[in-house]
């Protein structure tokens, strides 16, 4: 990906030495970025060549409705290299929030960058876009996030969706998404996005994806949803370690339960990992420390598409929206059966009445015919 | 009294009797084990994740069951068609005149329990009437809906190229999340359908009188002579076995 107006660019090893890190940090770096990015070890190699070769790609980051956990996130991934050097200092051309310049500066970094880079620089997209109001309901610099979006998306080269709003709408877009706000794959249909839900998603998820694109110049593998097969091609439940519980039937009943100390299956107290596609279970969270459930809460499915609609956090039941709060695939279940069965009731009753003469007609033939009998 | 003649046809061959059953057991073991799995009961075992299993079990007998359910399906629709016509797709079929024609004489007699004018033999179904067509065809489409849903969510516990081919069915609807919520939906579908169905097979047994359950068992029904073709050709009633029941 090699930029062919900036002959004399710095690749991002040259880079990395300046920065003052030595070839062995460089090659540990290598090591562990191969490992998150989901590569085998033979792989090693063509990482590092890669980084050695590579001049750097510009990455303008959009920061939409959001909380700016994906960038929190992205900065605490545990390796220095990745957020320190590889984004702030090299690569990151644009991002609100973390950027020193503000304001009509700002703008400004941005626009050189587009046009300079046209075609080639990698937008990363954190936040949904409220279509709702003629998108007055996030404006930056006087104009709408949909303005703003459409113009950084014409030049870009590929479009990372960060997290849960970008790639699916997350809490914004809850029910009844009073500001319409909209994932970014049902913005931009012209340029390939790689989505990475998560609310927000693992640091190191988001280094190696984004250390992917840079390296490689291309997306890694996808699946059917367009995220990263590396991370996101497993139940949290395939990799938790309260499994064992799970198949055994051992469940936590309530939070404050002996289960709940002895550590069991988190299932029955609304547990969504065994419909929730990520790296938890694995990667975790806080450079490895913990991850939810391994801190006794259940995983509530925020990287999966309408987690906060899909019933009560508390509860592994199947919710329904409209029809009325709280009412469960199993309430409806139960008052559609007992109402048939009420109908039930009342249609035997009444075909008896109504058919009375028909049956007693059969009755009497038959009494008839039993009585006329040989032998 | 007007005299009826009956005549036992057979209307439901082997493979349809098997089918049913089959389906039967696996619909209800799918069914139970399903809602166990929804929400599994507080058993109390005094004993370590090692040496138990019932939950997995559980698991294991719906995915299981649901190899059969599915493979019996897919033979049921082959038998469609090449079976006898009261097997055939045809007798779904919901496009024909005659079809709705059924359909409104039994929506009117057998669910309004209206009286008819004048009766007409030709109004009384020897296979399935039209509104068991309907609701075959609903319980057809619903078993679909919890074949693939199903095989979705089991795809990624499986290696197995056949679950794959289901693996387009999350991203479709947005994830594992809305699968299941319609998996489970579906669910309480076949068991309102299980309701209706068990009760109508008695009322028509009890009100005709024609070997409506006994029909599932043995393949016969019976029929009244005046619909036979030819009633005095010997070659019609040789074909069936000597047994001509006959009311007076
Ligand atoms: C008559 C047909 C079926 C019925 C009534 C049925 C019922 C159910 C129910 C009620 C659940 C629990 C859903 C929940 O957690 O809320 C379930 C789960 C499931 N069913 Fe079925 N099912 C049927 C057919 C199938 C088929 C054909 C498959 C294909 C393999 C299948 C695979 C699954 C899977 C994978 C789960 C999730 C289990 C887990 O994650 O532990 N089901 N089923
Ligand atoms: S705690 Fe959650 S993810 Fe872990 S085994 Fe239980 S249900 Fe699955």
């Amino acid at each position: 990906m090699a930029t062919k107006n900036e002959v004399k660019d710095k690749t991002y090893y040259e880079h990395i030495i300046d920065q003052g890190y030595s070839r062995r940090d460089f090659m540990k770096f290598v090591t562990y970025i191969t490992a998150y990015m989901g590569l085998e070890t033979s792989m090693l190699g063509q990482v590092a060549k890669a980084l050695e070769t590579t001049t750097r790609v510009p990455v303008i980051w959009e920061h939409f409705q959001e909380c700016t956990c994906c960038s929190e996130s992205f900065i605490r991934s545990d390796h220095p290299i990745v957020a320190d050097i590889i984004l702030d200092k090299i690569s990151l051309d644009y991002t609100l929030t973390l950027m020193a310049a503000s304001g009509h500066q700002a703008e400004a970094a941005k626009k050189a960058t587009m046009e300079k880079y046209n075609g080639e620089y990698i937008l990363c997209v954190e936040g949904s876009v409220p279509l709702g109001d003629d998108g007055n309901y996030c404006c930056i610099a006087g104009r709408s996030a949909k303005d703003v979006l459409e113009e950084s998306a014409a030049g870009a080269k590929a479009i990372i969706a960060w997290g849960s709003c970008a790639s699916n709408g997350c809490v914004q877009a809850a029910y009844p998404n009073p500001t319409d706000a909209t994932p970014i794959h049902k913005i931009i249909k012209n340029k390939p996005i790689i989505r990475v839900p998560g609310c927000p998603p693992i640091g190191e998820v988001m280094a190696g994806v984004i250390l992917h694109i840079i390296t490689f110049g291309k997306f890694p593998e996808l699946d059917g949803l367009g995220r990263p097969k590396a991370f996101y091609s497993k139940r949290v439940h395939d990799t938790c370690y309260r499994r064992p519980y799970y198949d055994a039937g051992l469940f936590v009943e309530s939070f404050d339960d002996e289960n709940a100390k002895k550590g069991y299956c988190l299932y029955k107290v609304g547990c969504k990992g065994p419909m929730t596609y990520n790296a938890c279970g694995t990667i975790k969270w806080n450079n490895g420390i913990s991850y939810p459930i391994q801190s006794g809460h259940g995983c509530f499915g925020c990287s999966e598409e309408n987690f906060w609609d899909n019933g009560p956090i508390y509860e592994r039941m199947t919710g329904l929206h409209g029809f009325g709060i709280e009412s469960s695939a199993d309430t409806i279940g139960k008052v559609a059966a007992g109402v048939l069965a009420g109908a039930i009731g009342v249609h035997a009753v009444s075909a008896a009445i109504t058919k009375r003469k028909e049956v007693s007609d059969h009755i009497a033939r038959g009494k008839k015919n039993e009585q006329t009998l040989d032998s | 009294m007007k005299t009826r003649n009956y005549k036992r046809v057979y209307v439901w061959e082997l493979p349809v009797r098997i089918f049913h059953w089959i389906n039967v057991l696996a619909v209800t073991v799918l069914a139970v084990t399903g809602l166990i799995i929804s929400d599994p009961p507080a058993i109390l075992l005094n004993m370590d994740a090692s040496e138990s299993y019932w939950f997995g079990t559980v698991r294991f007998i719906h995915f299981t069951a649901a190899y059969i359910f599915f493979f019996n399906m897919i033979l049921r629709i082959y038998w469609s068609f090449v079976g006898n016509k009261y097997a055939s797709w045809r007798a779904f079929w919901p496009f024909t005149k005659k079809m709705w024609q059924n359909f409104l004489h039994v929506i009117k007699v057998d669910v309004f329990l209206q009286k008819e004018e004048k009766p007409d033999i030709k109004d009384e179904s020897i296979g399935h009437n039209s509104v068991a067509a309907i609701s075959y065809i609903a319980l057809f489409v619903i078993s679909l809906v919890q074949v693939f849903t199903g095989f979705a969510l089991y795809a990624d516990m499986s290696n197995w190229w056949l679950p794959q081919l289901f693996t387009w069915v999350v991203p479709l609807l947005g994830g594992d999340f809305i699968v299941r919520t319609i998996h489970h939906f579906s669910t309480w579908i076949f068991i309102l359908f299980v309701l209706i169905h068990v009760y109508l097979v008695f009322y028509h047994d009890w009100l005709e009188g024609k070997g409506e359950v006994s029909s599932m068992f043995g393949g016969y029904k019976f029929v009244d002579k005046d619909r036979l073709k030819d009633k005095t050709k010997e070659s019609v009633s040789e074909n069936l076995p000597k047994t001509t029941e006959q009311e007076s």
